[in-house]
């Protein structure tokens, strides 16, 4: 008999402080994961931004630095051309990375910074306590948009492994989901790749992986699993937006 | 025959597992909280666990080791 | 000797970087500092080094904080307008306890204001400029060979002490063309660091660096570790030039440019009967308070004059010094423009009572 699941040494054992059934969890574990798969967990550098995960240096195994909100492609940049044989990632939300952070992960991705990154988009401001992000549905209700967001006023949201994908620099930009089995597994495998692009120094890479909100959307942690394949799926369309097809280059 | 363990200590309640098992065989232990004050799931009939690691996969908090 | 050359100001700034060990700037373009960045474009190929024209001031401190965290010498420049928007960045280089670089070739201000030379920045400068209680070490160089000079040492100093050093110069300092003469071997005080991040290699617990202590006792106790570094560099990195200072009549106080016209009125004035003397603070922060205040206590001296390229900044520093031993009186040009010795001249005669 073997363990077909256990903890990843990519992880520290100390429980992690998210809410029930949030599934920032869940993304920490598939990039633990890939890091302990590929071997690269004890050269890897990663970089923690601003909201909910902004301790999470403290459940990664490998070196991690905090970053300024928003700010964390900036800081990637800076720690990766000190260490280029390093993988240094990213781990960003979407106020952070999609709102104060444009500047930073837009020019990352143009200079082709060889870096990876893991930007977890659950459509509203976990941390502050469920106000309205760039990537909120049009309709949602937030606590800054109490009425729903009305594009006439409060703007569209903003599809960022879209936008990011128009930029040569950007090799590899895939959006998966977290919402049941099946889907994690293709999160997984996108992760795995994300690392593995970085590794064969192909360019950026962002995985968008949406993700639920289940305290601030106001919904059991089931229904908001629910809520991310009926409605957020169908703004945010899951898919392979640049491939460097790595197995070309092999 | 596989073997599925819950750190219930862990557990937040989420309630997630017991969604993702194919057979259904999770539960919340109604009649305890543990030590974060959650109802931490667990597996009644341990015997028709198939061990597929459904429930492991979309754990948020890495409760649940699965032996097959 | 080492070679001595003519170079301009921002140039020597680059060069010294250079030659204390850094091979990573991050800037963005900004008058009347960038030669700092054309320099570095140039020389860092020759040295194997990284220059990234950033996004954004934000961005480029931003980078200085992730290569200083990965434990290189790192640094930016850039003026006013810019240094504003780095306050971020200084902010959490302090509360991670990072060692890195700044230039500041300050310019008029406030707003976009000009692109002439001012001392407005001091403020900021010397008083934190961002949020939170934290210092930032500031060399006030005079000349271009100066500004060589403590750009090498603004990089030991960071190491030293992990944390920002800052050089404040001028637009005036920035551009003028000055001779420098060069060491052989520059003194480089590098120390390990074991808390960089490197990558654990499997060899040790993971490093985390990180700015944020949610828990109110955790943080005060950071809070009072860096208050005790802080007294630490007032007590042992304070640094001012005194020039005729014994048994003055009127002490002057000017740093920069300043210093250099205030300088040149001690001749004049000795030739008028009044015996000048001339404090220039080198370091201002830490600040040179008890050189001040012993000159200042000197029976000889009847009252003290600030001189600065601004609206009277240092100017309150001066007078915590002198705490009402004497009189301290202003004396500031704005907006690019700079106090004439003629002007300086004729303040320091009304004051001696002439």
């Amino acid at each position: 008999m073997k363990a077909v699941f256990k903890r990843t040494d990519g992880l520290l054992n100390v429980p992690m402080h998210y809410c029930p059934g949030c599934t920032h969890g869940i993304l920490h574990r598939l990039i633990a994961e890939a890091m302990c798969e590929l071997d690269i967990l004890h050269r890897t550098i990663g970089v923690s931004s601003v909201g909910c995960t902004y301790n999470n240096y403290e459940y990664f195994a490998c070196d991690m630095v905090q970053a300024a909100h928003g700010r964390a492609p900036a800081v990637a940049t800076g720690v990766k051309r000190v260490h280029p044989s390093k993988s240094v990632f990213t781990y960003q939300g979407d106020g952070d990375l999609a709102a104060i952070g444009t500047a930073e992960i837009i020019h990352a991705a143009a200079r082709g910074e060889k870096i990876s990154v893991f930007f977890a988009n659950n459509a509203i401001y976990g941390m502050t306590s469920g106000q309205m992000a760039p990537t909120t549905l049009i309709g949602q209700v937030t606590a800054t948009s109490p009425f729903g967001r009305d594009p006439d006023t409060q703007g569209h949201p903003i599809n960022v492994s879209e936008m990011i994908a128009t930029l040569p620099g950007a090799v590899y930009v895939e959006r998966v989901s977290l919402h049941d089995y099946r889907h994690i597994v293709q999160a997984q495998k996108a992760i795995r790749k994300a690392f593995q692009v970085q590794e064969a120094g192909l360019g950026f890479s962002l995985v968008e992986v949406l993700s639920t909100c289940p305290t601030n959307w106001g919904m059991d942690p089931k229904s908001s699993m629910d809520w991310v394949a009926e409605a957020m799926i169908r703004q945010y369309p899951l898919g392979l937006f640049r491939d460097p097809k790595l197995e070309e280059r092999k | 025959m596989p073997r599925i363990e819950f750190n219930q200590d862990l557990c937040k309640g989420c309630g997630l597992c017991l969604s993702a098992c194919p057979q259904r065989l999770i539960q919340l232990r109604k009649n305890r909280l543990n030590d974060k004050g959650f109802h931490p799931a667990y597996v009644e009939q341990a015997d028709r666990c198939a061990g597929c690691g459904v429930c492991a996969t979309i754990c948020p908090d890495l409760v649940i080791k699965v032996w097959r | 000797m080492g070679k001595r050359v003519l170079m301009k100001g921002n140039e020597a700034i680059a060069e010294a970087a250079i030659r204390a060990g850094c091979r990573y700037y991050f800037g963005y373009p900004i008058t009347p500092q960038t030669e700092i960045m054309h320099y570095m474009a140039k020389r860092m190929v020759e040295v194997g080094g990284t220059v990234i024209q950033a996004e954004s001031e934000l961005a480029a401190i931003n980078m200085v904080y992730g290569a200083a965290a990965a434990g290189a010498r790192a640094m930016t420049s850039s003026s006013s307008p810019g240094i504003s928007l780095k306050q971020e960045g200084f902010s959490y280089i302090a509360g991670a306890e990072l060692p890195a670089v700044a230039v500041n070739i300050v310019r008029a201000g406030p707003g976009l204001g000009g692109i002439l030379p001012s001392q407005g920045d001091y403020f900021q400068a010397t008083k934190g400029g961002g949020h939170g209680d934290y210092r930032n070490i500031v060399l006030a160089p005079a000349s271009v060979q100066e500004l060589y000079e403590m750009t090498v040492e603004a990089f030991n100093l960071a190491d030293r002490y992990r944390m920002l050093t800052l050089i404040l110069g001028d637009g005036a300092l920035g551009q003028m063309m000055e001779p420098v003469t060069f060491r052989d071997q520059e003194p480089i005080d590098l120390p390990d660091k074991p808390w960089a991040l490197t990558g654990t290699g499997g060899a040790r617990p993971h490093n985390t660096i990180t700015s944020i202590y949610i828990k109110a006792d955790v943080l005060e106790a950071f809070n009072q570790k860096l208050q005790a570094k802080y007294a630490e560099i007032s007590r042992k990195e304070v640094r001012a030039e005194c020039l005729n200072c014994e048994d003055a009549d009127i002490l002057m106080v000017a740093f920069g440019t300043c210093s250099r016209i205030s300088r040149s009125v001690i001749p004049v004035a000795s030739a008028e009967g009044v015996r000048v003397g001339l404090i220039r603070p080198i370091t201002l922060w830490p600040f040179p308070s008890e050189v001040i205040a012993q000159a200042a206590s000197q029976p000889s001296v009847k009252a003290v004059l600030t001189i600065e390229l601004s609206c009277g900044q240092m100017v309150e520093d001066v007078r915590l010094a002198v705490n009402g031993m004497k009189p301290v009186r202003f004396l500031g040009r704005s907006g690019g423009n700079l106090p004439t010795q003629q002007e300086i001249l004729q303040k320091i005669m009304k004051m001696a009572g002439r």
